[in-house]
């Protein structure tokens, strides 16, 4: 991403008074320029530009997680059922690759792929119905099938050529992101996809990606739900299931688990796949509140995933963790990045504070585990 | 597999002295290496069989035969009478033959019953509200662990909480439960003191008693002689054949371990040592010279040495 604006370089995303129905991530307040234009117009627009202003331009608009809604929210609101509604929703849509990511770093691989591959479901899923015609739904298929395949692949090159998932998701982050941009440019001309909301079918998919729920006066996005549901079939599978124990033992052990039968890698497999699905389920989530689709939705992602699955216990090395912390890896998340922006503090902290408290995590997190060990039963 | 493992658990085990497991005229190469030659044993239920032998001597490779790993290059294997070609242990634990490794047994970071129940999760439900039955995993672990006088405080404790004894325990009564008619042992008292060896041989023979078969591969004598009803000696791939105890001492087992003229020279290098500090003894005691006594102490420490130094297990 030569040519990439610093994140640090934007205007901190201070609680503005717009309050526009269904602002999305790529609505940003500072790069106003870009709400409710035609694709036309941004199109013409973005044609003057050299092309590294250009990404520099989109990645702008696309650096930050979960842009939240900010239907005039004062500092101090943080602890008001609005002020929930926005944090939850930053943690939600970290929450649901999280949960994904820690049941892979459980099983002892990593998957770095997942923040390109919500760039690439979401311009899919606007691609497919804007060249062909077709319902949104289409899209949104298509992208799925997208992601289970690429996770698919992802697996199959860490268990054939042995070498570390790190290194093997690195390269397909850097893949998937480049074709992504060089498909959609080849296509389109351009990087973003608008106007979706036209597409047949778009309604029905965001009434189920992007609907607002109204509680106790504020509207709490349906991605939180989402969330909550992910998480239970994640815990309950890595818990109270047969996949779940294998789960464990793939990361703890794999060779002794391969030894007692365990299919190591159909599990890992199948976590990759996962991973990749749970990138697809943001990317919509993403698409269908904005309306638009961007290659460069999702950067840095994976590393928030992680960060969140760490936070909340789970072993960087595997073979031990829960899908709960890793929820509450996601709240924190959520929860510091919004109340640092509520408390009136410049948001380019925010990387700072993450950073420490992951440092601090991991100390915590090391220290229990000896303890579990060492004390004998 | 757990079908498999049903069926052989549902068989009675083999009357006492009946022959499980037999290997005739064993051989296998990697590449020019010979591995095993003509390596003949048989194991009967009810029976621990050691098998010794010092490192390279062919130990591993005749266990991996045993346990489906690796196929023999020449020569038979038969389980029960029948003549088997395993492509994967996991073939030879459908046959209740079940291998127990020395390090790789458990998984510290599970819980003592989610590692024994681990690849035969017991379930609970239909469909895909199918869940791993972890109250009654607990339950059995507790009980069968009771059973070889490990009283666990909590079966969902980690692993890693256990002792090194206690785990290689855990790890047979787990082979045990499922039905294993064979248990192949690899060095199962290697890294454990005295005290945590005893439980294991303890649980060994409880194993005997039941009426199954125990291989037991170990390089410690010490171990394997009080335990084991015959020994099969191996040395640089070779057999030695096989012996039962009450014809031979635990000294002879251990010449044949070593190989004959290896202990020979052995016997010789000693005398030499003994000899010089026999030597330097007396000229001490008629010159008390600081450098004689120097030298004599240099003599002493490498003797400790080479017998600390005893071989690392394979």
């Amino acid at each position: 991403m030569a040519g990439a604006v610093p994140a640090h370089s934007t205007p901190p995303p201070v609680p503005s008074t717009e309050s526009e129905p269904h602002v999305g991530d790529s609505y940003l307040a500072g790069t106003g320029q870009h709400s409710h234009r035609s694709p036309q117009q941004g199109d013409s627009r973005l044609a003057a530009l050299p092309a590294a202003a250009r990404s520099g331009r989109d990645l702008r608009r696309n650096h930050r997680l979960g842009r939240v809604r900010r239907a005039g929210l004062e500092p101090g609101e943080f602890v008001s059922w609005r002020g929930t509604a926005t944090y939850l929703e930053v943690a939600a849509q970290l929450g649901i690759l999280a949960v994904a990511v820690a049941l892979l770093m459980i099983a002892g691989e990593f998957d770095l792929s997942v923040g390109s591959m919500i760039g690439a479901c979401s311009v899919i899923a606007a691609l497919i119905p804007t060249e062909f015609g077709v319902s949104f739904w289409w899209g949104v298929v298509a992208a799925l099938i997208f992601a289970l395949v690429m996770g698919f692949l992802n697996g199959l090159v860490v268990l054939r050529t042995g070498l570390p998932s790190f290194i093997v998701t690195l390269a397909s982050l850097f893949i998937i992101r480049g074709v992504t941009v060089g498909m959609t440019r080849l296509i389109t001309g351009r990087t973003q996809v608008g106007g979706l909301q036209k597409l047949p079918g778009f309604d029905s998919a965001a009434a189920v990606f992007a609907t607002d729920i109204p509680f106790m006066g504020a509207a709490f996005p349906i991605s939180i739900i989402w969330w909550l549901v992910v998480a239970a079939a994640g815990s309950w599978v890595l818990m109270r299931t047969k996949f779940g124990n294998w789960i464990f033992a793939v990361g703890g052990n794999a060779i002794a688990a391969r030894m007692v039968g365990v299919p190591v890698d159909r599990v890992k497999i199948s976590l990759f796949m996962t991973t990749a699905a749970a990138a697809w389920l943001v990317a919509m989530i993403e698409v269908t509140n904005s309306r638009s689709a961007d290659v460069l939705r999702g950067e840095q992602r994976e590393f928030y995933a992680i960060i969140a699955a760490v936070i909340g216990g789970v072993l960087l090395t595997g073979g031990y963790g829960t899908v709960v912390g890793a929820v509450l890896g996601a709240l924190i998340y959520g929860m510091v990045r919004q109340g640092v922006v509520f408390a009136g503090i410049d948001a380019d902290w925010v990387s700072a504070v993450l950073g420490a408290m992951l440092l601090i995590a991991v100390l915590v997190n090391r220290y229990v585990r000896q303890r579990a060990l060492g004390v004998r039963g | 597999m757990s079908e498999a493992t049903t069926s052989v658990l549902s068989r009675p085990l083999p009357p006492p002295g009946s022959e499980l497991l037999a290997l005739e005229n064993a051989s296998k190469y990697f590449g020019t290496v010979i591995a095993l030659e003509d390596v003949s044993m048989n194991l009967l239920a009810g029976e621990v069989h050691a098998l010794l032998g010092d490192n390279g001597a062919g130990k591993s490779t005749l266990i991996k035969i045993l346990s489906g790993v690796y196929q023999p290059d020449k020569g038979r294997y038969l389980v029960e009478g029948q003549e088997v070609h395993f492509t994967s242990p996991r073939e030879a634990l459908a046959r209740g033959i079940a291998t127990v490794y020395q390090d790789l047994a458990m998984i510290p970071l599970m819980g003592i019953s989610r590692n024994f129940f681990l690849g035969q999760e017991p379930t609970r439900g239909f469909g895909p509200f199918r869940r791993f039955d972890l109250e009654r995993a607990n339950e059995i672990t507790r009980a069968e662990l009771q059973k070889m006088g490990i009283e666990i405080r909590d079966p969902e404790h980690a692993v890693g909480s256990l002792s090194g004894g206690e785990r290689q325990s855990v790890a047979i009564a787990r082979a045990v439960y499922f039905g294993a008619r064979v248990l192949i042992l690899d060095e199962p008292t290697a890294a454990l003191g005295v005290k945590e060896a005893a439980v294991v041989l303890r649980y060994i023979a409880q194993a005997r008693a039941r009426g199954l078969g125990v291989v037991f591969i170990t390089h410690n004598v010490h171990h394997a002689y009080p335990i084991a009803d015959r020994f099969t000696i191996l040395n640089r791939g070779r057999s030695y054949g096989t012996f039962a105890r009450k014809d031979v001492s635990r000294e002879e087992v251990v010449q044949m371990m070593a190989g004959g003229e290896a202990l020979e020279e052995l016997g010789n290098e000693l005398e030499e040592f003994a000899r010089r500090d026999a030597e330097a003894d007396s000229a001490r005691r008629q010159e008390a010279a600081h450098t004689e006594e120097a030298m004599a102490r240099g003599f002493k420490r490498e003797g400790i040495e080479a017998e600390r130094g005893s071989p690392a297990p394979n």
